[in-house]
């Protein structure tokens, strides 16, 4: 017999606030299985109508950049200001531009 | 990242995030200071539950009963964010069992009329605010925005309060009576809630200079006491402290001296009720254990079998 896991897995929650919206990060939980995971996040995070909609995904299972590699992620777009509008000296007179 | 680092996001008031460098004592008073928050929230559930079953009214029951489930909800929030930093939940609650670990003493006073529901919805709520709003910038991350969270539902659990005291002192001289009995007895506790005196509260210049505690605990008490007076007078609530009066020159109001061999001895465990609401805790701890292993155990049968 497999031995019984006594510490429930933990769970990252992430709620949609209302139609339109992005599912949001709001925090995590620790559930036996995802069904209860779900239950537990509605319990927990939308007591006041927060959401119309919830994620849950085990925490383990989440692949995240970190804090070192910082520059080398996101350092390369920070030179590239010509991928922005204001890059460009567009005239006053020019209408809708 | 580096100390460097570190300090910097500090000074420029950003947010520290778990994955962060941070230094081990950081670390160590965050999971301390948000473990002892979390366990407050969870034994705080106590005094007030034992109401539940008693309230007056279906309207009080229901209200009373979201009340404490915010306070449920809280104390998840927290052992949340003391997750982030590497802390165990169920290591943590085994420490507040054991006594390693503290929670507020206000908590281990007794709730002896349903005066002390609507008493401790505002006062030691109101307190409680207190402390918290400024923790919304604390600079660790989860945990401000835990608090945002929190902040955002304190305000019902104290106009709640509130309103029942108003209610009451609407009611019968016994009723008036009953009010004014339970604010004798919550005042002084709530005021003990912001922690000794400053020049007692050795921690205080760390946590400043860390950005994890905005203000003091004689700033904070301070604005308590002002914040509470005219909120007594509208009630028609005496507050049991002869030396409380306006100080025109501080633009503040003046108070008595708080009674600080009564706060060590409640947080050393001789408060009425500390044995009492860490045996509730244990025993629903240990009485729970079969649902939480035969939940586990579902959860592994049904992931062996097949889809
Ligand atoms: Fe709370
Ligand atoms: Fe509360």
């Amino acid at each position: 017999m497999s031995e019984i896991k006594h510490e429930w897995p933990l769970y990252e929650v992430f709620v949609r606030a209302k139609r339109g919206l992005n599912h949001v990060h709001v925090g995590s939980l620790r559930a036996a299985d995802p069904e209860m995971a779900l239950h537990h996040a509605r319990d927990l995070y939308t007591r006041r109508n927060e959401g119309v909609s919830i994620w849950v995904v085990q925490s383990d299972d989440i692949v995240a950049s970190g804090p070192d590699d910082k520059d080398a992620f996101f350092g390369p777009s920070g030179d590239k200001a010509y991928r922005h509008p204001t890059y460009y000296a567009i005239p006053d007179s020019v209408p809708h531009i | 990242m580096s100390e460097q680092v570190f300090e910097a996001t500090i000074a420029k008031d950003q947010r520290i995030e778990p994955r962060d460098w941070m230094p081990d004592g950081y670390r160590k008073t965050m999971i301390r200071q948000i473990a002892q928050h979390a366990h407050s929230e969870i034994i705080g559930m106590q005094p007030e539950g034992a109401w539940i079953t008693r309230a007056p009214s279906l309207r009080r029951k229901a209200i009373l009963l979201a009340k404490v489930q915010d306070e449920a909800g809280h104390g998840l929030y927290l052992y949340s964010a003391a997750e982030t930093l590497g802390a165990d939940r169920g290591d943590l609650t085994r420490r507040l069992i054991e006594g390693r670990q503290k929670y507020s003493s206000i908590f281990n006073y007794p709730t002896l009329t349903f005066a002390d529901v609507g008493v401790i919805g505002w006062l030691v709520d109101g307190a409680a605010i207190c402390n918290q709003v400024p923790l919304c910038r604390s600079s660790f991350g989860p945990y401000a925005r835990a608090m945002i969270r929190i902040c955002k539902e304190e305000s019902f659990h104290q106009r709640q309060g509130y309103e029942l005291l108003m209610t009451m002192m609407r009611g019968t001289p016994a009723q008036r009576e009953m009010v004014q009995d339970a604010v004798n007895r919550w005042w002084w506790p709530s005021l003990m809630m912001f922690g000794p005196p400053d020049g007692e509260s050795p921690n205080t210049a760390q946590s400043m200079a860390w950005k994890i505690k905005r203000h003091t605990n004689d700033e904070l008490r301070q604005r308590f006491v002002d914040m509470s007076v005219p909120q007594a007078e509208a009630l028609g609530v005496t507050l049991p402290d002869a030396d409380l009066r306006w100080n025109a020159e501080r633009e503040h109001y003046d108070f008595g001296e708080i009674d600080w061999s009564e706060l060590k001895r409640v947080i050393s465990g001789d408060g009425p009720m500390n044995a009492e609401r860490i045996a509730n805790r244990r025993r629903a701890d240990e009485e729970g254990a079969w649902v939480r292993e035969a939940a586990a155990a579902h959860a592994a049968k049904k992931q062996e079998v097949p889809a």
